[in-house]
């Protein structure tokens, strides 16, 4: 899976490191209870888990858009780069090169494709020139953004606006990219389109990503490094292809299993046991 | 034939108010999801304000670049104390912190400005043009062309700032979807603080036409009330839908009191534009041009 070449810096483990996160919806809805996790520079992490796991609320937590929901983080802290960011707002988190591609894609349904694509460019005030090279750049990864520049985006397929998505986030010109659910809703041929151009990005463009995904299996396949939440709690992290064909992870959360699928009961067993593990 | 095309170019010049302060509503609706109610104590503000600084001596220039100056500030002000507070909060709530808004703006225009009826002079003609008057017989206005002029000029230049500078593009950006918006680093306040200063300024203009026909008076946030009729006609989130919508209602209006008054007693134009946008609701409720929702997204 070592694709990336790049030297990395004395402490690669501080790039992007969450500390212990607490995050409480309504002054009351617990959800993440004390989440740890770091993403090395240059790699690309996916953050696994079930419906309501907190996978999304853990990417928000990060990114500081919590609180247009809300949701407050209470315990903890985020650094980047080695120093805090958790105070920021989601404009200077941008500007530090964090930036958050939400799940749902949410494009601007008005604006066309390449409008789209021009918003994402608005912490950097670029020059004209430097915004064509961008659009270029993003064009040369997503040709078919290109043919459909002028389309409104809202009626554009799923899978464009999650292209359109992706490439308004690169803009931005991000170091790290926080990806959430690109594969959702979305046909299997294009969820392979879309995991492998990011890998692309990974390791071309030198961006790291934080990946939050229900479907474990392909993305197990792209990342480097994965971690496993399960009611606002990490159960398991590691090297991706050993969660990959650790038999539990195989069993609950792909599927599969040497002795076929066990019984919902097992499940139950299993789950309880992982929790008080951990 | 001469006198309804009079009757009618009077009532699209009301029209054109009409016009400015749905606008005004239109931008700060669709960038925020606030209906600031206070958008007709704007025009009365902006007036009032333009007139107080001229009678203190301000040359033309001078008192247009500081009324919008505290336009600016009102906007920025309002943003920062009465939305900022409230934000994620219902929308029924910030509706009625904007009437509150209203009577404070209009208190606070008297309080600064006093409440006498002031004259307004921009230094147009308000004669007949007389070329018009040969060729065609009928009584136009020099001052009539000169808002259309600038109804005109105003609709161009937002209508550019909007489709493409970049601060138009986020504007929009933020009209459609806020939560993305932020995730890609566009700040929405000083966004907010944008739309509400261009509304502000739309709201001048307006308040300077419009006073310098009828006087600068407290009437002017009655009559501003007409543009909920042209929203109704409009569509709450579309700039042509109040364009046409308040040309609609203005020369409408007009041609009704002038044709039908007479059956009803007169003074129909205060509530006929209330009637003909209700019944155009039932026909069509998402207004002439209400932004087609994209379903797909
Ligand atoms: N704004 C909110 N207010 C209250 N509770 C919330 C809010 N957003 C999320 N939650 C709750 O927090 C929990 C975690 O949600 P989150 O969206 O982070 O899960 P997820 O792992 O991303 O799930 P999915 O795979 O469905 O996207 C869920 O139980 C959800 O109901
Ligand atoms: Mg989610």
């Amino acid at each position: 899976m070592n694709t990336t070449t790049q030297a990395t810096p004395a402490a690669p483990e501080n790039y992007l490191s969450i500390n212990n996160i607490e995050v409480i919806y309504d002054h009351v809805i617990l959800v993440l209870k004390g989440v740890s996790l770091t993403v090395p520079k240059g790699k690309i992490v996916a953050l696994l888990g079930a419906n309501g796991a907190g996978k999304s609320t853990t990417l928000k937590a990060i990114s500081n858009l919590l609180h247009a929901e809300r949701g407050d983080v209470t315990k903890g802290s985020v650094e980047f780069k080695g120093t805090r960011v958790d105070q920021l707002t989601p404009n200077e988190l941008v500007k530090r090169g964090v930036i958050q591609v939400m799940e749902g894609r949410h494009c601007f349904a008005h604006l066309s494709i390449e409008e789209n694509l021009l918003t994402g460019a608005y912490t950097r005030g670029n020059s004209r020139a430097e915004l064509k090279q961008n659009l270029e750049m993003v064009y040369h990864y997503f040709p078919r953004l290109k043919t459909r520049r002028t389309s409104q985006a809202g009626y554009t397929s799923g899978g464009e606006q999650q292209m359109c998505a992706i490439g308004r986030a690169l803009m931005a010109k991000p170091e790290m990219i926080l990806l959430d659910e690109p594969s959702m809703g979305l046909a299997p041929q294009i969820v392979e389109e879309i995991f492998e151009i990011v890998k692309d990005l990974n390791s071309r463009e030198n961006v790291s990503f934080l990946l939050a995904e229900q479907n474990t299996m392909v993305a197990l396949r792209y990342a480097d490094l994965g971690y496993i939440l399960e009611n606002g709690r990490v159960v398991m992290e590691g090297d991706a292809k050993e969660l990959a064909s650790n038999e539990d992870v195989k069993e609950f959360y792909l599927g599969l299993s040497s002795a076929g699928r066990k019984s919902f009961k097992d499940v139950k067993h299993y789950r309880r046991r992982k929790r008080w593990l951990s | 034939m001469q006198f309804f095309f009079e009757v009618l170019i009077g009532g699209l010049l009301s029209g054109v108010m009409y016009s400015f302060v749905a606008l005004g509503f239109v931008m700060i609706y669709k960038a925020s999801g606030v209906f600031n109610f206070a958008q007709g104590a704007m025009v009365f503000f902006a007036a009032l304000t333009f007139v107080g600084f001229q009678e203190m001596g301000a040359p033309f220039w001078l008192a247009l670049i500081l009324a919008f100056g505290a336009m600016v500030l009102l906007g920025i002000a309002t943003e920062r104390i009465v939305l900022r507070p409230l934000v994620n909060q219902p929308h029924i709530t910030l509706f009625m912190a904007t009437i509150g808004l209203t009577f404070f703006v209009e208190g606070l225009a008297q309080g600064i400005w006093g409440s006498t009826v002031r004259g307004l002079d921009l230094g147009i003609q308000d004669e007949p043009i007389e070329w018009i008057m040969d060729k065609a017989g009928i009584l136009v206005s020099s001052f009539d062309l000169f808002a259309a002029g600038v109804a005109a000029a105003l609709v161009t230049l937002l209508a550019l700032f909007f489709q493409y500078t970049r601060v138009g593009r986020a504007l929009r950006a933020v009209a459609d979807d806020h939560q993305a918006a932020l995730s890609i680093g566009i700040p929405l306040q000083n966004i907010w603080r944008i739309v509400w200063a261009v509304a502000g300024f739309v709201a001048l203009v307006a308040g300077l036409l419009w006073g310098a026909r009828n006087g600068v008076q407290f009437a002017l946030t009655f009559t501003a009330l007409k543009a909920l009729p042209v929203l109704i006609l409009g569509g709450f989130t579309s700039v042509p839908g109040a364009i046409v919508g308040g040309l609609i209602i203005g020369s409408t209006e007009k041609l009704a009191e002038v044709y039908l008054g007479g059956y009803v007693g007169g003074g129909i134009d205060s509530w006929f534009p209330y009637v003909m946008a209700l019944a155009f609701l039932l026909i069509r409720p998402e207004g002439l041009f209400g932004e087609k929702h994209i379903d797909r997204v």
